[in-house]
């Protein structure tokens, strides 16, 4: 089954996409779109070093986005700079310096297009394998830090003061993020890793009461889109990467016609009415 | 010697000697001494930026002094109700989930807790659409189905009106004598808290005076920092928080034969109680 090659980019980005659409969550909670897209774009830088140095691609990309998020953390201490700024530096910085260092690399040939926006006939039977058991370990992770977290995200200052390591869970969750765009990388392209986090986190929100609800929601729109995409660009021989990305925003805008899940809300007036 | 000094006075929650916090060269606050002991209301009172706020984070641990030294019993439990929180609308969140925030509890704790706040109606409410008394109580409720050891609230009357205060500052009374933990509150107007409170710190920036409320809004120091208007609204108010008192967690109407002799908050006042009656 894993011989056919479209078998396997469906598996890799279903696979993906399941994880994803968890930790997209906390992207859209925590406000975090640009930092995901400076990760995502110094993938690029990655994909460099793990040629120069003949290096495991993935594991170069994991890395690299993995310094980078914590080069921003330590830079963000300081405060001299906004932190968009500093997003700002370092996302298109690193993408440069990748697309410079690959430009050195003459000896190469490396199809540029492919790592910007993706390509189903990348992936490789050992990389679905890849995605599926660090996925599985990444979803484990992530719901063992899920309530502090969580808690750190909507109020660090209770979830501190109540004794939740927050700030381990937060750098346990970049850690994660760097896996998920090692992962994304060759199926939807550096460029467009970050909509896979955002647009199924922010289609689920309209169906979703409570956090957990909402990651799990989440997870599921983000494989149909991947599958939904990935048969659109086998059909109409499109990059995957858009594909996917422009599968998303349909369920997205589909996500929008309807009414946003607060039934609880009218049974809440309900009550305090008749009191 | 830590552990030497908790073993000894059993009641003794928390102690803070000598706090400093500094943000660049200035300091929000120096020289704090303050201790929290089992059944005790402290509250810390003190204008905008007297570092209220900053003490109580210092003690909580959210912020780390720049001088002095906290210490805590050990396995102290803490329940925190913080000054501002504001959930995102994009993070679906019902009052039920936000219960178990930061820790696991029974439905059925969580209904009792919620219950005890008087909003046991709004478990499946999600956040964003309650109003701001009905947050606050969803707050105490929260911090207080830990069961904690020392609860710290920071102003928790903010966008409620005159009668939900007195409410609210009523069921911290009785929070602290069904639970015998030691609180502490932090609050800009002591007349109304002073019912409640056994001892008072009037903070600004450093402890101006300390003691049982009626000697604090006696004390020189304190009137220099409210002027002498704030002592006299406090000598009214003193003789009136018996009749106040809330039997259960709801709402009581306040008795405003008193707020009428009061010119000073007369007219912010009466438009927002609404169980205002005239004997």
């Amino acid at each position: 089954m894993l011989d056919d090659f479209f078998v396997r980019a469906l598996l890799a980005g279903i696979g993906v996409a399941l994880v994803a659409g968890p930790l997209g969550c906390f992207v859209v909670w925590r406000r975090m779109a640009y930092f995901g897209d400076t990760m995502a774009h110094s993938a690029l830088l990655g994909v460099a070093i793990a040629f120069l140095f003949d290096i495991n691609l993935t594991f170069g990309v994991f890395a690299v986005a993995t310094s980078a998020s914590l080069g921003l953390v330590a830079l963000s201490r300081n405060r001299s700079l906004p932190a968009d700024a500093l997003l700002g530096i370092l996302a298109h910085s690193t993408l440069a310096l990748g697309l410079v260092l690959i430009a050195f690399m003459t000896w190469i040939r490396i199809d540029l297009m492919s790592y910007l926006f993706g390509d189903i006939l990348a992936v490789s039977r050992t990389d679905v394998m890849i995605i599926y058991g660090v996925g599985a370990v990444v979803l484990a992770i992530l719901v063992a830090i899920w309530r502090p977290l969580l808690a750190g995200t909507i109020s660090p200052e209770i979830a501190v003061a109540e004794g939740l390591a927050t700030e381990r869970a937060r750098l346990v969750f970049m850690l994660l993020m760097a896996a998920v765009i090692a992962g994304a990388m060759k199926i939807v392209g550096v460029l467009l890793i970050t909509s896979l986090l955002i647009i199924p986190a922010a289609t689920a929100r309209r169906f979703a009461s409570t956090p957990e609800r909402m990651a799990m929601i989440a997870a599921i729109v983000g494989a149909l889109a991947a599958s939904g995409g990935l048969f659109a660009s086998l059909e109409f021989d499109t990059p995957s990467g858009p594909s996917i990305v422009v599968a998303a925003l349909i369920l997205f805008l589909a996500s929008l016609t309807w009414r946003m899940v607060e039934p609880e809300r009218l049974k809440a007036e309900e009550v305090t009415g008749t009191e | 010697m830590r552990s030497e000094k908790f073993g000894k006075d059993a009641d003794l929650l928390v102690e803070i000697e000598g706090l400093g916090v500094r943000r660049g060269r200035k300091w929000l606050v120096r020289a704090v001494d303050l201790s929290i002991r089992r059944g005790e209301i402290v509250t810390l009172i003190g204008p905008n930026g007297s570092g209220k706020s900053t003490t109580a984070k210092s003690l909580l641990g959210v912020i780390a002094p720049d001088e002095g030294e906290i210490r805590r019993a050990p396995k102290l439990t803490v329940g925190y109700v913080p000054q501002q929180l504001t959930i995102d609308r994009t993070m679906p969140l019902s009052v039920g989930r936000f219960m178990a925030l930061t820790a696991r509890f029974p439905a059925a704790a969580i209904t009792a807790a919620l219950a005890e706040t008087g909003v046991a109606h709004l478990a499946g409410a999600a956040l964003q659409q309650l109003s701001g008394g009905e947050f606050q109580r969803v707050l105490i409720a929260r911090a207080l189905i830990r069961k904690p050891d020392l609860l710290v609230f920071d102003e928790p009357v903010q966008g409620v009106d005159f009668t939900g205060e007195i409410a609210i500052y009523n069921l911290i009374g009785q929070i602290r004598d069904r639970l015998d933990c030691g609180i502490l509150l932090i609050s800009h107007d002591l007349h109304i808290v002073m019912a409640q409170t056994d001892r008072v710190l009037c903070l600004n920036g450093h402890v101006c005076c300390s003691g049982p409320p009626e000697q604090v809004a006696a004390s020189e120091a304190y009137q220099r920092l409210f002027g002498p208007r704030a002592s006299e609204t406090l000598a009214i108010y003193r003789h009136d928080h018996a009749h106040n008192h809330a039997s259960e967690g709801a709402p009581l109407s306040a008795n405003s034969d008193d707020v009428e002799e009061n010119p000073l908050s007369q007219p912010i006042r009466t438009g927002t109680a609404s169980g205002h009656r005239h004997a």
